[in-house]
């Protein structure tokens, strides 16, 4: 394991910026989530860390060594691709094997056996070592991808959503099985993803990407609590953050232009608020209800307690509980 | 699936058009084998019933067409004939019938020993160029990759013996006229657009993500090129290998044109094997028969590697 260190990468496909400017220094032991939506510039990312990618400016280091011209084989780093990979024509086995039979390791069969059996047991696999790669179901065949790089001790593994693919149950295991295995390990890990609960349950660090540019990198908390711009607050919270023109409430700080309105920020009541709105929609989903509002021509999204029992075309009242502001440029204002 | 929903389903063939179909391929199969079947039976008639009108369908087996195949035989005079010992083998007893005594044996095994060589050389040659090249095409920004894809199949758009007269001066003035390696090296030539557009097909198909992943597991290159995607490209390589082979094994116009004593190919050969007073029908079927074999087997060798499926399952789309 080691420190990885991104240094004011460029990388741009054609006409196409994929990843400008990007600086991110992954600690020893750290787990580390890039979040953003499809085509920010995540996958170009890791491939530039990985060396499937030569990035057009700016240097990567591992461990402290320049890697940025060196060949991916030379890197030492380990990669489980979104769409798993594995070799169709090998076993689980030799799936997992592949790595540590390659001619630079010279790695003895019985460490390589013994090393695989050690992982497939960890990913609950070991019954399956046998088989085609190509038998098992989608759930396993993840963690063998998983398993293929962790039967390895990179500085770094590098992960390209590797739960995406997967049905929300076992993404919520494999989640938490995971985050378990790299405590374990104390594995180094940047783990791509667009998925807000993975980053947020995994990282020790939230990277927010957008456009190829990192907006905001920082703890969960720090990201959820403070994010420096809407676009960042976006990006965290269900149901999204509400935005709203500050004008529709009163007591804005000066600057401010929007009003950053999550659940947690709005009290909702019959009665007694700040402004009223309108309940148009309830979503139940058992413990919590999804009210859609409309507020002064603005659909607003807000939990709100089963019990309450709101219905639609019902008038209810807001109030506003310490919110987020935005300026006109979505830049955090201070309250 | 059962047939009963079958029968109901939209995009499934309904039983009786099935039916149909398999009947019209039979047929066709059929059809496609008479003379196959003909030249087959042939091969073990005698000179007389193969030449007799109406055509015997039904005729006494004799092995005298695999003898004049692979023996040359000479006259003698009856007296001559006694004066010798008990005949040698099966062949010498048949030509002392006809007043003739097995002289020694005739050119068809080297003509067949050539065929192999330079139909295998060439299809080796042809598929390991197709199969780097179309990995190249494949995989690397080539500049110009399109114009030289084109050019490539362009080579294959005239007729081969559109060429013959300037290969046949070019192969006279560098020493390759009538050599194995000058056929090897031209049908290669011939073979190699094709390998290089039925294998660019083929690793098209391939996801790179395989050779990636092998890449940052500490294989260079090349070593990910032999160990995940030859694997993969099986199928394709050896559907191509049959295509290049075929095209090798029957070509006549060339082989003629270019070889004679000493790289003469079989079909060059067959067709003019004489006997006593005109065409040995029975030698050049016996001949043409031996000479179907080679490909009837590495077909079904390979028939596995075409009949698989290919990769599926091990990536997500």
């Amino acid at each position: 394991m080691a420190e990885v260190e991104i240094n004011a990468v460029s990388k741009a496909f054609g006409k196409l910026q994929a990843v400008t400017d990007l600086s991110l220094t992954i600690g020893n032991g750290e787990f580390v989530a890039l979040l953003g939506p499809t085509g920010a510039g995540k996958t170009t990312a890791l491939r530039l860390i990985a060396g499937l990618e030569q990035p057009d400016e700016g240097s990567i280091r591992i461990d402290g060594r320049d890697v940025t011209g060196d060949a991916p084989a030379d890197r030492d780093v380990a990669f489980v691709f979104q769409q798993y990979s594995l070799y169709p024509h090998l076993t689980v086995f030799e799936n997992m094997a592949f790595a540590l039979r390659a001619p630079i390791r010279r790695m003895p069969e019985a460490d390589i056996r013994a090393k695989v059996q050690d992982v497939a047991r960890l990913l609950h696999i070991e019954t399956k070592l046998d088989n085609k790669a190509t038998l098992l179901s989608g759930g396993q065949m993840q963690r063998v991808a998983i398993g293929r790089a962790l039967v390895r001790s990179p500085s770094i593994y590098l992960m390209d959503e590797p739960l995406s693919s997967l049905d929300a149950k076992l993404r919520g295991e494999l989640r938490l099985e995971l985050k378990r295995i790299q405590v374990d390990l104390g594995a180094t890990i940047l783990y791509v993803t667009h998925d807000q609960t993975e980053a947020m349950t995994m990282a020790s660090r939230i990277g927010v990407i957008e456009g190829g540019r990192l907006m905001q990198i920082g703890t969960p908390r720090e990201i959820y609590e403070n994010p420096i711009n809407a676009h960042v607050a976006a990006r965290l919270g269900q149901p999204v953050i509400n935005l709203l023109p500050a004008g529709l409430f009163a007591g804005a700080p000066h600057g401010a232009e929007t009003i950053g309105a999550r659940t947690e920020h709005l009290t909702i009541a019959r009665g007694g608020g700040d402004v009223s709105a309108t309940v148009k929609r309830v979503e139940h989903l058992g413990d919590q209800s999804h009210l859609h509002l409309d507020l002064a021509g603005r659909p607003v999204v807000t939990l709100a307690d089963p019990e309450a029992a709101f219905g639609a075309g019902e008038v209810v009242s807001l109030r506003l509980n310490k919110p987020l502001f935005f300026d006109a440029k979505g830049r955090r204002v201070a309250a | 699936m059962t047939s009963a929903t079958a029968a109901h389903s939209v995009v499934e063939p309904s039983a009786t058009t099935r039916r149909l179909a398999g009947s019209l391929v039979v047929l066709y199969a059929i059809i496609t084998m008479i003379p196959l079947v003909w030249i087959m039976l042939t091969a073990f008639k005698s000179p007389d019933d193969a030449i007799s009108y109406p055509p015997k369908v039904m005729f006494k087996p004799s092995l005298e067409g695999f003898c004049n195949l692979f023996t040359t035989r000479s006259r003698q005079t009856p007296e001559f004939i006694r004066s010798l010992g008990p005949p040698q083998g099966l062949c010498d007893s048949i030509a002392r019938e006809r007043n003739m005594v097995v002289a020694g044996p005739s050119n068809y095994v080297p003509r067949f020993v050539n065929s192999l060589i330079i139909a295998f050389g060439s299809t080796v040659l042809a598929v390991t160029l197709g199969t780097l090249s179309a990995y190249g095409f494949s995989r690397f920004r080539v500049p110009l990759k399109d114009d030289l894809l084109f050019f490539i199949l362009s080579t294959r758009m005239m007729p081969p013996i559109a060429v013959a007269i300037p290969i046949y001066l070019m192969y006279r003035t560098i020493g390759l006229s009538d050599t194995r390696l000058g056929m090897i090296l031209l049908y290669t030539s011939v073979n190699v657009s094709l390998a290089v557009w039925l294998l660019k097909g083929f690793i098209d198909e391939i996801p790179r993500e395989y050779e990636e992943a092998a890449m940052i597991d500490g294989y260079t290159r090349f070593q990910a090129f032999v160990k995940v995607v030859l694997p993969q490209a099986t199928t394709g390589i050896a559907a191509t290998a049959i295509f290049c082979l075929i095209f090798a094994w029957n070509e006549y116009a060339f082989a003629v044109l270019l070889t004679s004593g000493n790289a003469q190919t079989a079909p060059p050969f067959i067709p003019i094997i004489i006997g006593e007073g005109g065409q040995d029908w029975p030698a050049v079927a016996a001949g043409t028969t031996l000479f179907l074999v080679p490909i009837v087997v590495f077909t079904v060798l390979l028939r596995k590697h075409l009949l698989r499926g290919i990769t599926f399952g091990a990536v997500r789309k």
